[in-house]
Parts: C-alpha cells; sequence; structure tokens
C-alpha cells in the first residue's frame, strides 16, 4: 500500500477519529489547531482556529454535525464541524486532555489536569441541543484519583465512565452518582501510565495501551483482563478493528531519545496482532518518530496514525490484508 | 466593440493591446490518461505582474470502492474553511501520496515455516558464521532446536528486554553489560552476541549483491524475493521502480546472505525465462565508495 502523507500539523500529532460513516478524519496535535480531513484522499477540509494551547483529544457527534476538542489552554469548545465556527467554550481551571460524547451526544465527559494544586478530575457536561440554553455547570465531578487522567470514555450504555491514567489503574465509575464501581486488578494490569484506551464497536471491551510495553483487552462491564499484547517499546496509541479480529498498537521510545538512536532501533511501527491470538500479524513502518495516535476507518478498509513527526499518514489495506490466515 | 462582448483574440492587438494584458488564456485541462495523469494548465500574474504559465500534473487514482452515505455525499460538496480555505493545499503540497510503497511486513512470510528468522530482526545477525547451525537459542543456548522467542525455558530466564532482536538503548544492558548510563557501542553491548559476524557479514553482504536486468514491467519485488529465494537466504530484494508510472523499470538487485548462493543463482537463472523476457542475471559491480 502506499500510504497518503498529511502534513498539516506542525508539531507532533496527539489524537485522530473518525467520524461514523468514515468519510472525515479529526486530527489534533500540540500547535493549536485540530484540522478535518477527507478521509478516502486525504484532502484538508478545514481548521478549527481558536485554541491557545496543544489540542489533546476530540470527539465528533454521531451525524458529524459538532466537533468538541479539549485543550491545554485550559478549555473545552465545541466547534461547527461544516463551517470551523467556535460554538461555545468550556472553561476549567486546569488543561483539558480528554473528551469523549455519550451515546446520544447529550453528555461529554471532559478530564482535567492536576495543575496548580488541583486535584485531576473528570467532570460531566451537558450539551445542549440549542446553542442557547448551552452552560458550562458540570453534572457531575469525578475526583480522587492520583496521576493525571489520560483518556475517560463513557461505558455501555452511558451507565459508567472509564478512566485510565498515569497511576496504571483503570476505573469504573458511576456515571449518575459519580461512585467508584471497579477497580483494576494491580497484578494482572498495567505497571506503569496508560497513556491510551479505545473501545471496540459495540462497547463490550476495550483495549488499552500502557509505557509498560503491552496492550491489555479488558471487559469493559465486569473489567476483567482478556487478552494481553507485548510489544517491546512504550504503547502510546492502540485501536480495535471495527470488521476483522486484529487489533493495532503504536509507540516507539521517548521522543527524546529518538535523535541519540538509529531509526530501525526506535521501532515506529504501528504493530498489529490477532485480537484472539494474541499473535503479531504484521509491522506498518514509515513514521520517523514514536506514534502518537492510531485510529481505524469505521468501514476497516484503512487506517490512519499521527506521529510524533507531525505527519498523519492515511493508509488503505491491500486486498490482501483481508486474506491473511494465521 | 462595446456591443460585442466576446473579446476576439485576433483583435487583440490591434486595439489598445496594453489595456487588454490582464486577459489570461483560459485553464486548459488535458487527460486523464490510460496512467491516471492528468495535466492542468493556468496561467496567473505572479508579484511582480508577470504573466506565469502554471502546469500542474496530477495524478488520478481510484483507491477504493467506497460507499458513502447520504450525509457523507452531501460533506463532499462542503466548502473548505479555516486555513485550507486559501485553497493553496496541493501546491503546498499539504497531502502527498508515499512514493514508497509500505507493505505490512510480516513477522515471518506467510505460509514459510516458523523458523525463519523474524523479519523485525536483523537476519543476518541471526546467520551465525561459516553457515553452522543457524539455530541458536539465546535463552538457553540450545543449538538448532528453536529459536529464542520459542524457549519453553524463557520464563526461567532472567528478564531481558531484548528477546528477539539486538539491544537497543533503551533496553537495559542484559547480563553482566557494563554499568547503566555509560554510553556502549552497539556492538560491545551484552546480547549482541553475533554482532562481529555480523558486521563481517554486512560488510560483505555487498558483494552479495546480484543485478538481474530484463525484468517485465510487470514484476515486483516478491516476485523476484520467490524466484530467488529457492537459492538461499535473501538479505534484500530490490527492484527500481519508475516514480511517475509505478511499473517497473526493467532491472534490480537481490542481496545474498551467502555468496556461493549469490554464484548459484547467477549460473541458474541467467538466461532464464522469465516472464516471456530472458533474465540477464550478473554479480553486481561494487559501489563506488
Amino acid at each position: 500500500m502506499r500510504p497518503i502523507l498529511m502534513k498539516g500539523h506542525e508539531r507532533p500529532l496527539t489524537f485522530l477519529k473518525y467520524n461514523r460513516d468514515g468519510d472525515l478524519l479529526f486530527s489534533c496535535a500540540k500547535d493549536h489547531t485540530p484540522t478535518v480531513w477527507y478521509a478516502d484522499n486525504g484532502d484538508r477540509l478545514g481548521t478549527y482556529r481558536g485554541h491557545n494551547g496543544a489540542v489533546w483529544s476530540c470527539d465528533v457527534s454521531r451525524h458529524s454535525t459538532r466537533l468538541i476538542t479539549g485543550s491545554a489552554d485550559q478549555t473545552a469548545k465545541l466547534w461547527d464541524v461544516k463551517t470551523g465556527k467556535e460554538l461555545f467554550t468550556f472553561r476549567f481551571d486546569a488543561p483539558a486532555r480528554s473528551v469523549d460524547l455519550a451515546i446520544g451526544d447529550h453528555l461529554a465527559v471532559i478530564t482535567t489536569d492536576s495543575f496548580m494544586g488541583n486535584m485531576p478530575t473528570a467532570q460531566v457536561k451537558r450539551i445542549a441541543e440549542d446553542l442557547q440554553d448551552q452552560t458550562e455547570e458540570s453534572a457531575l465531578v469525578i475526583s480522587g484519583i492520583t496521576g493525571r487522567i489520560n483518556r475517560a470514555v463513557w461505558g455501555p450504555g452511558n451507565r459508567t465512565i472509564i478512566t485510565a491514567g498515569e497511576d496504571a489503574t483503570i476505573r469504573i465509575w458511576d456515571s449518575e452518582t459519580g461512585k467508584l464501581l471497579k477497580e483494576s486488578d494491580k497484578e494482572v494490569g498495567h505497571q506503569k501510565a496508560i497513556s491510551s484506551l479505545s473501545k471496540s464497536l459495540d462497547w463490550s471491551h476495550f483495549l488499552t495501551g500502557s509505557l509498560d510495553k503491552s496492550a491489555k483487552l479488558w471487559d469493559a462491564r465486569t473489567l476483567t483482563l482478556i487478552k494481553t499484547y507485548v510489544t517491546e517499546r512504550p504503547v502510546n496509541a492502540v485501536d480495535i478493528s471495527p470488521t476483522l479480529d486484529h487489533v493495532v498498537i503504536g509507540g516507539g521510545q521517548d521522543a527524546m531519545n529518538v535523535t541519540m538512536t538509529d531509526r530501525r532501533a526506535g521501532k515506529f511501527e504501528a504493530k498489529f496482532f490477532h485480537k484472539i491470538l494474541e499473535e503479531e500479524i504484521g509491522g506498518v513502518k514509515g513514521h520517523f518518530g514514536p506514534i502518537n495516535a492510531l485510529a481505524f476507518n469505521p468501514d476497516g478498509r484503512s487506517f490512519s496514525s499521527g506521529g510524533e513527526d507531525g505527519y498523519v499518514r492515511l493508509h488503505h489495506f491491500d486486498p490482501e490484508y483481508f486474506n491473511i490466515k494465521m | 466593440m462595446p456591443a460585442d462582448a466576446k473579446i476576439r483574440w485576433g483583435e487583440l492587438e490591434e486595439d489598445d493591446g496594453g489595456d487588454l494584458d490582464f486577459l489570461l488564456p483560459p485553464r486548459v485541462v488535458i487527460g486523464p490518461d490510460e496512467n491516471g495523469f492528468k495535466k492542468t494548465i493556468e496561467y496567473r500574474f505572479d508579484d511582480d505582474g508577470n504573466k506565469v504559465k502554471v502546469t500542474t500534473t496530477t495524478r488520478v487514482r481510484k483507491l477504493a470502492r467506497a460507499r458513502l452515505s447520504k450525509a457523507a455525499v452531501e460533506r463532499r460538496s462542503w466548502g473548505k474553511f479555516g486555513d485550507a480555505a486559501s485553497g493553496d493545499d496541493a501546491s503546498a503540497r499539504l497531502t502527498v501520496v508515499s512514493t514508497e510503497e509500505i507493505l505490512l511486513e510480516r513477522p515471518r512470510a506467510p505460509g514459510s515455516k516458523a523458523d525463519e528468522p523474524s523479519a523485525s530482526g536483523d537476519p543476518l545477525a541471526m546467520a551465525s558464521k561459516g553457515g553452522a547451525v543457524l539455530m541458536v537459542c539465546r535463552t538457553c543456548g540450545k543449538k538448532g532446536d528453536h529459536w529464542t522467542s520459542k524457549c519453553p525455558y524463557k520464563d526461567l530466564a532472567p528478564p531481558t528486554d531484548a528477546s528477539d532482536t539486538p539491544p537497543t538503548s533503551d533496553g537495559p544492558a542484559a547480563l553482566g553489560g557494563p554499568a547503566k548510563g555509560s554510553y556502549v557501542a552497539p556492538r560491545l553491548r551484552a546480547g549482541a552476541v553475533h554482532t562481529d559476524a555480523g558486521h563481517d557479514m554486512r560488510r560483505r553482504n555487498d558483494e552479495n549483491s546480484v543485478r538481474v536486468t530484463n525484468l517485465s514491467e510487470d514484476t515486483r519485488e516478491p516476485d523476484l524475493l520467490e524466484l530467488f529465494r529457492t537459492f538461499g537466504a535473501v538479505s534484500r530484494v530490490y527492484v527500481a521502480v519508475d516514480q511517475k508510472t509505478g511499473m517497473s523499470r526493467g532491472f534490480g538487485f537481490v542481496n545474498f546472505v551467502h555468496r556461493e548462493d549469490a554464484e548459484k543463482a547467477i549460473s541458474k537463472l541467467n538466461g532464464y525465462g522469465y516472464d516471456n523476457l530472458i533474465l540477464h542475471v550478473e554479480m553486481a559491480a561494487p559501489r563506488p565508495t
């Protein structure tokens, strides 16, 4: 396959997200402008100007009308996908990191970092259908976690919120009361900070990637460990194939050490593993720095990766990919 | 003249031509031809007011059969906004198709035996000297039984980060390495058992390069690998490809791990009929250094 290289960002990529139809790809980077691309040919559709800091993550509504972004400028913003117009700003007293829209797009969970003595939190905001009714109030604030929350997502049926972060523990919270329901087992769980979390299509299980050089598959209701995929470098990004029993895992050594070693030693590959057999299927090379973001197209025919090198690489799979036998 | 809004080119000179200089010839689109190349010729004024002809060659490719939803089709016609609105994305080469063919590299070639050296590791590092027993387990030291990654005693061995690849700087030096933190040359690092041999071989390997010419246009690297692997371990296959058309330029190189294999391949394949052409196989001239 010949990947399409998209050089719209000046700084390292942080997050990639496809819309549900799989025709748009949203990219976030440490420069201040999230960008939307056509996911088939990689043409740039537009940029969302207004943030004043690194943008850490984004989510798009089911009908691709609204985009929500979380940024280090201590805000999360709602955007009109079509025009790039800023619709609303949620202000926080700390950098916003992870954003995730619930089913129905009426709720969003946004995490804030610990900053100036504030504890990290995960906050639930209501998203009003009519902008006039939109408020900044939090419907729920989850706190009491030490260490940054790198990812917070909605659990099955919006009933729970799943958080994962620097303390290597995955927690499931009640999304109504904010009560802690479950905590991942320290013995079998990750040993180092969890960098990424990705849900399966049916929300029944999810995949976490960690700096302990492994990715783990968990049941979204019971929080039991299902599978472990071991690689030889820290994992920064993970995703689950929507059509095949594949998972993709990306990472690489710390960006600060990159210049000190050979490119091959960095292992900046996106590694494909068989979801059930835990066996490696193959690797896709190309980035000149660690992979920070990975996303499968919802049709399962392409995937994109974003790297510390500022490039988004969009790969359309060769037909052979679909016939791989393990 | 004002009555006839259409300006005739022939009359331009006769009229006060200076005033009509702002007129630019219309945009011309040629193609796409059978290779998918489309040529667009445009004229514009540059900053100094000079007329500039801009020829853009683009390649039109169908990437995949896409079934788009109604909403997605509508989104296709959305206007660009933000930084993309200025519309110079194409000239800024913001989105380019990689010239490099990237393959999903299998840890082992499909259909091959499990004991072939993994693609992620350096196959040369695996091969020990003089074609003796190639398969050595670095965990338990057993020869010819299994590879390190398949070692049944893996759990008993002291944990090393570099299980089946040469150690990298982020893996702590295994087994009696020098003090952590100080720089150690890669070939002196603990765990790099075969590096000396590997180093020799890599140098020698350049000489084991076989040049293959008179290849048919649609020959690809996997085809060449298929053809040559029967003669011995192949470390590199390269087919020169025309950047524009993506077609093979008709020659390529195959590197063998062992010189004998290269010679064997030359004796067998030189003059061999492949894809209705007769191959010409010879030792590649050493690279000028």
